[in-house]
């Protein structure tokens, strides 16, 4: 694996944007909700609702969705106000391939950079080097191979892609236990076979026969995609998710404060039916959502990034 | 030799890395999530994560005051990172309703060093320590800007700007780094708090 920025142990000079600073990063956001916000306002509800990150956006997914067009990197002004605003991380999305965005982003500050396939891809052939960048990346995957191709870009974090701005949760869990069960079928392959199993994932063989020895990916693995009440995040989190991201499903809703604070709690208590019914009570109106099924190839977003 | 119980706060976090490092330490390790599960544990490591949000959940799933009272009564506490701010008993540049356990008499300022492009890893050389500095990794990482009469202060950045600022401090059975050592694979910090808790078993 390309991991040439690790620290020279002769010296005491402190090294940043090496892989263990990057992916360290992440490992600090498990068992937490990243929430999409649009405005500095929604980013301190975010915060306040005990978010661990924000994703500052121009548009949630399903306003994208709604409006159509070409979307893009938002406004370095509306990413510098969420920054001012909250204490917590912040994240801002990239189109796919777009690595001037991605050069724009780093540059402000942000704590991490998604290349998302909410955007529109700028380039159908290749990912961002993200070995380049000193700024961690998270990428979508809708299954392992694509996960591992990521991470040999360079990503730092890996989200399942769900269907985005649906609030259909559906297509979240596919993605969580294809990846899983993936990854336990490379655990029960024999040695020999682990060749061809990188073939088919067209994944790097050292990096399939780490998974293989480990049972896990080298990067945290949130969800995302779909999930619009604290039932959904708990799931997901019982499917193996190590967190949630929550885009549309926060403030298409009719409590925003309320929902988010209740995702929140049911992350960290997934496994707790009695707090799950708890704070499932009295949250209004979900996203109205849109079910997955119905989407014409076009709309699926998650067949963007390959 | 005893093999302590040593609880990790799985509010948020990475729980899983400091469970890891304790189990390899020879102490059992086991999360806490609500009071009764404080109640079984010998010694506490608050984990790495957002402070925001673990003192946020700590006060709704009713576990401050258990934890205030446990560290009273002595128990023994680790913060890492996060958990350094939750052991401070002042926070700069944190969120004005951001609290923490009553514990160790200092002032950390949070994310100190910077954002996510500043985080680093860097060798600390910990006092107590045997075996030449730790290989740690800072993330949004933050320092003690003052420690009250008590507090030994135990390792310090050695080299760049942030050279001499106070990453590593001890009072009594209370133990807080700025840093993560449970992310680069050197278990010694985990098994000098080991010994801390079976000391006071």
């Amino acid at each position: 694996m390309p991991d040439t920025q690790t620290s020279n142990s002769s010296t005491n000079a402190p090294v940043t944007g090496t892989a263990h600073v990057k992916r360290g990063m992440a490992e600090m956001l498990k068992g937490g909700v990243i929430m999409d916000v649009v405005t500095a306002e929604q980013a301190k509800i975010a915060e306040d609702a005990g978010a661990v990150a924000v994703m500052a956006l121009e548009r949630v997914p399903s306003d994208i969705r709604a409006q159509g067009g070409v979307s893009r990197m938002s406004d370095p002004d509306m990413i510098d106000s969420i920054m001012d605003a909250v204490s917590i991380p912040v994240m801002a999305k990239v189109r796919i391939g777009h690595f001037v965005e991605a050069q724009i982003i780093q540059s402000l500050g942000v704590d991490y950079v998604d290349e998302s396939e909410v955007l529109t891809p700028a380039d159908y052939a290749n990912h961002i080097d993200k070995w380049a960048f000193t700024v961690p990346f998270v990428c979508g995957a809708t299954n392992l191979g694509e996960a591992l191709r990521r991470i040999t870009e360079g990503a730092a974090m890996i989200r399942s892609k769900g269907e985005a701005g649906t609030g259909d949760v559906s297509n979240a869990t596919t993605h969580m236990r294809g990846i899983r069960t993936e990854i336990r079928r490379l655990q029960s392959l024999p040695t020999d076979e682990l060749y061809v199993a990188a073939k088919e994932l067209q994944a790097p063989y050292e990096l399939v026969k780490e998974i293989a020895e480990t049972g896990k990916l080298p990067v945290v693995l949130f969800t995302a995609g779909g999930i619009a009440t604290p039932a959904d995040a708990a799931m997901m989190m019982q499917l193996g998710a190590e967190g949630v991201f929550v885009g549309s499903g926060i403030f298409k809703s009719d409590n925003p404060a309320h929902r988010a604070a209740a995702i929140v709690k049911a992350t960290t208590f997934h496994d707790d039916p009695e707090t799950l019914a708890k704070v499932s009570r009295g949250l209004g109106e979900a996203m109205v959502g849109i079910n997955a099924g119905t989407l014409s190839q076009s709309d699926r977003l998650a067949e963007r990034g390959w | 030799m005893t093999a302590p119980v040593i609880g990790v706060l799985a509010l948020q976090g990475d729980v899983r890395e400091h469970t890891a490092a304790l189990a390899a330490a020879g102490a059992h390790a086991r999360p806490v999530r609500r009071p009764t599960e404080l109640e079984t544990v010998d010694g506490l490591v608050i984990p790495g994560g957002e402070s925001t949000t673990i003192s946020k959940l700590a006060d709704l799933f009713d576990l401050r005051e258990p934890i205030d009272k446990r560290i009273a009564d002595g128990m023994p506490v680790y913060g890492s990172c996060a958990g350094m701010i939750m052991l401070a008993s002042e926070v700069l540049d944190g969120r004005s309703d951001q609290r923490g356990f009553a514990g160790i008499e200092m002032t950390v300022r949070r994310n100190a060093f910077g954002r996510q492009v500043a985080s680093f890893e860097a060798p600390v050389s910990m006092a107590g320590i045997d075996g030449g500095p730790l290989n740690v990794l800072f993330i949004r990482a933050p320092w003690v800007e003052r420690v009250g009469r008590g507090v030994e202060v135990l390792g310090t950045v050695t080299e760049g700007p942030a050279a001499g600022r106070i990453v590593a401090v001890r009072q009594g059975n209370l133990l807080a780094t700025a840093f993560h050592p449970e992310l680069t694979g050197d278990g010694r910090l985990h098994a000098y708090f080991a010994d801390l808790v079976r000391a006071a078993l």
